[in-house]
Order: C-alpha cells, then sequence, then structure tokens
C-alpha cells in the first residue's frame, strides 16, 4: 500500500490544470471539480433514502417534511442540530487535514475519545469552582494532547518505518478503545455505570444561558471554539509556510522532497495535528454537555468525519457545512424515528460516501473532457 | 480435557477468522485493500438468520449469507473497478452501510432492534463439548479448508497466478492479456463470499442474529492478514494465534491474570509491529490500493 491516492489529496486543487488557460477559467473548474461530486452524491443519497422509505411502505415526502421540522424547524432540535455539528466540524476538520498531506485518518475516533478522555482526567483532578474562560486553555491543551499523541503515534510509524496509516489507525483505534476502557473501569468509573464521576470546574455555557429558545438542547459554546479551529486550520493551510510544505506533500511528496521538505516530518507533524484537532472535539462532550468522561461516547462521529471531510471538499468552510448537513441527518434520523426506522439514515450517510468517493474521479474525468473538446 | 477444551475452543473462535482471512488474502493480493471484510461479515451474517428463519434451514441460510456477502463485495468492486473510488473511503463506507442496512432491515423483516428470532443451525454448538460434536457442523470443516484452499488456487492455479499478477503490477499483467478488471471483481465476489461464510457461522452458532454481532472480528481477520504477511499458511496460523489468545482469557477469566482489555489488543499491537518492521518486515503487495491507469 502506498500514500493515499493523490487523487483525493489533489481534491479541488486540481493540481493538474492544463496550460495556456487563463486563472479564472481554471477557478471555476476547481470549483466546479469540488462541488459537482457532493451534488452527485446527495441526489443519489436521495434516491436511495426514497427507496427505503417506500420500502418501508412510507411517503417520502412526508418522512422528509417531518426530518426538517424536527431539525431546523424547531429551536431545541435545531440546538442538537449544532451540537451534533460542533462534534462533526472537528473530526472532519481533522480528517481533511490530513489529507491535505496525503494522508488518511481513519483513527480520529479513537482520538476523538483520547482527547475526551485527556480532558476529563484533569477536570477531574482541578478543584471545584474555578471559572471556565481561566480553565479552557488548560482542557484546550490536554484535549489536544491526548488526540495529539495518538495520532503523532501514526505519523511517526508511518514517516520512520513506513507502516501504512490507514491500517495502523484503524489498529490504535482498538488498542487505545480498549485501553481507555481498562482504565476507566479500573480506575475511574462510577459504580454500575460507564463513565467517571462528575467534573466540578470548568463546564462550558450552554446556549441556552443565553438563547433561552435553546432549552433543552446540548449545543454549547463550544461551537465557538469550533469556528476558531476552522480559521486557524484555513490560515496554517494556506497561509503559512508550513501549510504550503504540507499541501505540497500531500499532492506529491517526490517533488515536495526535490524542493527542499521532508516528507517524513510532514507526516508526523500532519498526523500529530490533525490528531489534536480530532481531540478537542472531545471538548463537546465532556466540557460541554455531561461533564465526565463515558465509554463510547465518540458514536461513530470519528467516522462520520470522514464523510464530513470528503463532502466539504478538504476546505475548512466546506467542512463546516458538511458538519451541518450530517449532523441534521443524524438528529433527523430521531425525528422521523415513529414513521421509518431512523437506522436508515445510518444508509443515507453510507451512500452519501460511495456515492462521493465514486464521483470525484468521474466528475474530473468528464470535465476535462469536455474542456478538451471545446 | 482442560487441554482439549481449550483446543476445541481456540478452533471455534478461529472459524470465522480462517474464512474471513481467506478472503482477505484473496482481494489484497488482488490489489483491493480489505477493509471491508467486517462489513462483508455483518452482511453475511444477517442474510443467514433471514434465510434461515424464513427458509426453515440451516443450508439456505448459508446461501443466503454467502450472497449477501457477495452482493456487498459487488458494490465494493464496481466503486473500486469501474468508478476507480478510493478504496479506503469505499471500504469504510460499506462498513456503515452494513451496519445500516442490517439495523434498518432488522427493524422491517423481524420487527426488532436488537436480534432477531431463534433460527435453524447446524448443530454441535454446546460449549465444552470436544471434537466429536464439532465434527458434525458442515460450517467448522468451511473453515478448516477454506485457507488451504486458497493457497491451492494462489500457488497452484494458473488463475491464483494471474490474482498475484493483478496485485503486483496490472499494467504488466494488461500487457501479457490478463483482463486485471475482471480478475479484481471475481476477487471482489470471492472476499465477499468467504467472510459473508465467517459472518454466517456466527449466526447460525448463536442461533439468532444480534446488532453488530461481528464486533470487530472482521477487522482482526484484516490484520491476520497482514500480520501473516498475505501468505495463506501464516494468514492460517495467525488466526489461530489470535483465537488461542482470547481462549486463554477465557479459560482465565476466574483468575484475573491479565485485564480482558489487554488480550483484547494483542492481534492489533502485533500487526503495527509486523507493519513498522521490527521482526520481519511485512511487505504488501505492490499495487495494493492502486488504481491501475
Amino acid at each position: 500500500m502506498t500514500t493515499t491516492s493523490p487523487d483525493l489529496a489533489r481534491g479541488a486543487d486540481g493540481a493538474t490544470a492544463p496550460p495556456r488557460r487563463t486563472a479564472r477559467s481554471t477557478a471555476s473548474l476547481q470549483l466546479r471539480e469540488a462541488v459537482l461530486p457532493s451534488l452527485v452524491a446527495l441526489l443519489v443519497a436521495a434516491i436511495v433514502g426514497d427507496v427505503l422509505i417506500v420500502v418501508f411502505g412510507q411517503s417520502p415526502g412526508a418522512v422528509y417534511r417531518l426530518l426538517l421540522e424536527g431539525t431546523w424547524g424547531n429551536s431545541y432540535g435545531f440546538g442538537q442540530v449544532l451540537y451534533k455539528a460542533t462534534t462533526l466540524t472537528f473530526t472532519g476538520l481533522s480528517i481533511a487535514f490530513a489529507l491535505r498531506a496525503g494522508l488518511f485518518n481513519i483513527g480520529a475516533e479513537s482520538q476523538l475519545a483520547a482527547g475526551g478522555f485527556a480532558a476529563a482526567l484533569v477536570g477531574l483532578a482541578l478543584p471545584a469552582g474555578l471559572p471556565w474562560i481561566v480553565m479552557l486553555p488548560v482542557y484546550l491543551a490536554a484535549a489536544a494532547a491526548g488526540g495529539g499523541i495518538v495520532g503523532g503515534v501514526a505519523g511517526e510509524l508511518k514517516s520512520r518505518f513506513g507502516a501504512h496509516e490507514v491500517i495502523t489507525t484503524i489498529m490504535l483505534n482498538f488498542i487505545v478503545l480498549a485501553l481507555l476502557s481498562y482504565l476507566t473501569s479500573a480506575h475511574l468509573k462510577v459504580p454500575e455505570t460507564l463513565h467517571t464521576s462528575e467534573i466540578h470546574s470548568g463546564a462550558l455555557p450552554r446556549l441556552a444561558d443565553f438563547i433561552a429558545a435553546f432549552h433543552g438542547s446540548a449545543a454549547n459554546v463550544d461551537i465557538v471554539i469550533a469556528a476558531f479551529a476552522c480559521g486557524a486550520t484555513w490560515w496554517y493551510l494556506f497561509r503559512t509556510r508550513r501549510g504550503f510544505e504540507l499541501r505540497a506533500v500531500g499532492l506529491q511528496p517526490e517533488a515536495a522532497e526535490y524542493g527542499g521538505v521532508r516528507p517524513g516530518r510532514v507526516w508526523t507533524r500532519a498526523m500529530t495535528i490533525s490528531g489534536a484537532i480530532a481531540g478537542l472535539g472531545g471538548l463537546n462532550f465532556v466540557l460541554g454537555y455531561k461533564h465526565y468522561y463515558e465509554e463510547g461516547f465518540a458514536g461513530g462521529a470519528g467516522f462520520l468525519g470522514i464523510a464530513v471531510a470528503l463532502v466539504g471538499g478538504m476546505h475548512p468552510l466546506g467542512v463546516a457545512l458538511a458538519a451541518l448537513l450530517f449532523a441534521t441527518i443524524s438528529q433527523g434520523g430521531l425525528a422521523v424515528n415513529a414513521l421509518v426506522p431512523k437506522q436508515f439514515v445510518e444508509v443515507l450517510q453510507a451512500v452519501v460516501i460511495i456515492a462521493v468517493a465514486v464521483s470525484v474521479p468521474e466528475v474530473r474525468r468528464l470535465l476535462r473532457t469536455q474542456r478538451r473538446t471545446d | 480435557m482442560a487441554i482439549l477444551l481449550f483446543l476445541s475452543q481456540t478452533l471455534r473462535i478461529a472459524i470465522p477468522y480462517l474464512l474471513a482471512a481467506a478472503g482477505g488474502v484473496v482481494t489484497e493480493r488482488a490489489g483491493l485493500i480489505g477493509l471491508t471484510l467486517e462489513g462483508y461479515m455483518l452482511g453475511g451474517a444477517f442474510c443467514a438468520a433471514l434465510g434461515s428463519y424464513y427458509g426453515h434451514s440451516a443450508w439456505l441460510g448459508l446461501l443466503a449469507g454467502v450472497l449477501g456477502g457477495v452482493l456487498l463485495g459487488l458494490i465494493y468492486g464496481v466503486s473500486a473497478i469501474r468508478f476507480r473510488a478510493d478504496q479506503v473511503v469505499v471500504g469504510i463506507a460499506i462498513n456503515l452501510l452494513a451496519i445500516g442496512l442490517t439495523r434498518f432491515f432488522l427493524r422491517l423483516a423481524f420487527g426488532s432492534s436488537s436480534n432477531s428470532p431463534r433460527v435453524p443451525g447446524f448443530g454441535g454448538e454446546q460449549a465444552g463439548t470436544g471434537f466429536g460434536a464439532l465434527a458434525t457442523n458442515p460450517m467448522i470443516w468451511f473453515g478448516i479448508f477454506a485457507i488451504p484452499a486458497v493457497g491451492w488456487m494462489l500457488y497452484r492455479t494458473p488463475f491464483g497466478l494471474r490474482l498475484r499478477a493483478v496485485g503486483e503490477h496490472p499494467a504488466a499483467a494488461t500487457s501479457v492479456g490478463i483482463p486485471v478488471a475482471r480478475v479484481r471483481y471475481f476477487a471482489a465476489i470471492l472476499s465477499g463470499a468467504l467472510a459473508g461464510l465467517g459472518g454466517v457461522y456466527l449466526t447460525l452458532d448463536q442461533h439468532q442474529f444480534t446488532d453488530q454481532m461481528t464486533a470487530g472480528r472482521g477487522f482482526i481477520a484484516l490484520a491476520a492478514t497482514i500480520f501473516g504477511r498475505w501468505d495463506p499458511s501464516r494468514v492460517g496460523l495467525a488466526c489461530l494465534l489470535f483465537a488461542a489468545a482470547e481462549a486463554l482469557q477465557i479459560q482465565l477469566q476466574g483468575a484475573q491474570v491479565v485485564p480482558s482489555q489487554f488480550v483484547e489488543m494483542i492481534p492489533y499491537v502485533l500487526t503495527i509491529v509486523a507493519l513498522a518492521g521490527v521482526v520481519g518486515r511485512a511487505v504488501p503487495p505492490a499495487a495494493l490500493g492502486k488504481v491501475p491507469e
């Protein structure tokens, strides 16, 4: 297995733009190549969704209407969408960041859990009653370190030994989750539960504290941190020298090396940062919602982050929008459970991923042949 | 007696690994990444429950389970071969698809969100009955012979030679007239059937399908494929090794020598060690995951 196909890493950049084209037509081609696959994927998913709904003997119109009403149609549902989108923004951003370096981080699930666990450990050690704004940097550092270590191990295994990151991150998922399960069950958990005792310092305020309409939903100020993370990631990728090196390695490691960049260093750095971003996502649950670490809280958000990163075109802004989309689908599943089993949204999410993966190379091929024959 | 019990338990645990890992060797040696094994197994396990319950026969369950695995294998094949989609992305998505579809149809077919009703099996599944009862279960024999059969196909038949060529150097294979896409389709289908059979074993052995019952076994099979360096006999030994560790853990449960979580880690840690090349480097097929031009 070699590095993840440069096809994906290339993504919206369209690094192989043909010569003698104006900058503007190249930019519009890049935009179309980035946006079209996601649109195709949503269309395919809608069709598959219709089929499943009809199989279950319901009317698609009614189901989709209920889905929208239960998510964007009322403030509680919308708050839940925002809460879920916050975690997905972090995992999606984490995976998109690694993809820009040509690396596939399948380990966001365990990095997210490790980040949350590290934050909970710090929280349990702190005295009660400290204000959250003072403690936030400490928690940020802990969560980033927790996820970053897991990601960094995979990066180091790749740059030092050439062990493929897809396999090592999958294996690390199982190892880290088993380790956290052991630490929690043997040392930290409240008897008869799967979670630690409650943290009494630094809980993040809920959005409901500022806007009463959100009452009852788990949305919290971590969403602001997620927005900052998007901005910071964009800045790093597109406005710094290291970001440039990272994208160069992602497009063509040999060429980057010829240009004086050491791909091994970039791989380790990229995986560490990617893991740290995923780890930060753990704060949403641990500090923003339950105020304790619970086994299995990641709940697949690490894998759904792959869909978020791909549909978002591996761009921070796209990731945030895609996170909203997938959060809507997840929350919508609960809203329509009375009509169709909520599991049908899980099928939709998988179909979206397959359809994006299928249409990325297809769309590029079609657009390019069309240009050549123009 | 304790030794016999340990051995029969090891074999029982190893059967689904052996079947899925046989599929893992076939798909990876043809250049298709085996991330989908878990999904194939889950699909196979669910379809086995469908076939066995509605057909009132374990053999119909087996047939349905194999078909379920094959269907998922075809989705993977069409996406990765015809449409040249990224194998890692599609592979992960096939697993999510299998979880979603089995849950959805569990509600539809059996009206439950956790498990199917009791379904007919082959018998011979009572724990501790030793080898005599095991031998009457045809699934055990499929498990035992899957890896040798794959090894024979890979190294002793012209088709096996072609399959390996496709996994190592598709361009060279094309140049001597091997239909690369067709060989890869066959590999996707066969690995779906074999891993699906691994899922069938689980359902028929437990007489029911439960939500996410494969519980990562497909990834253990993938770990065995890599730890066994893509060579059938070593992969078979890796499956037995991983199963033996689990059986030992079950036997020692009362003694609490090692926390169960550390036993769970063994296959994954060994795989990382093998990939990192601490003791003899594991080198994958050269064209694994690549799209031929």
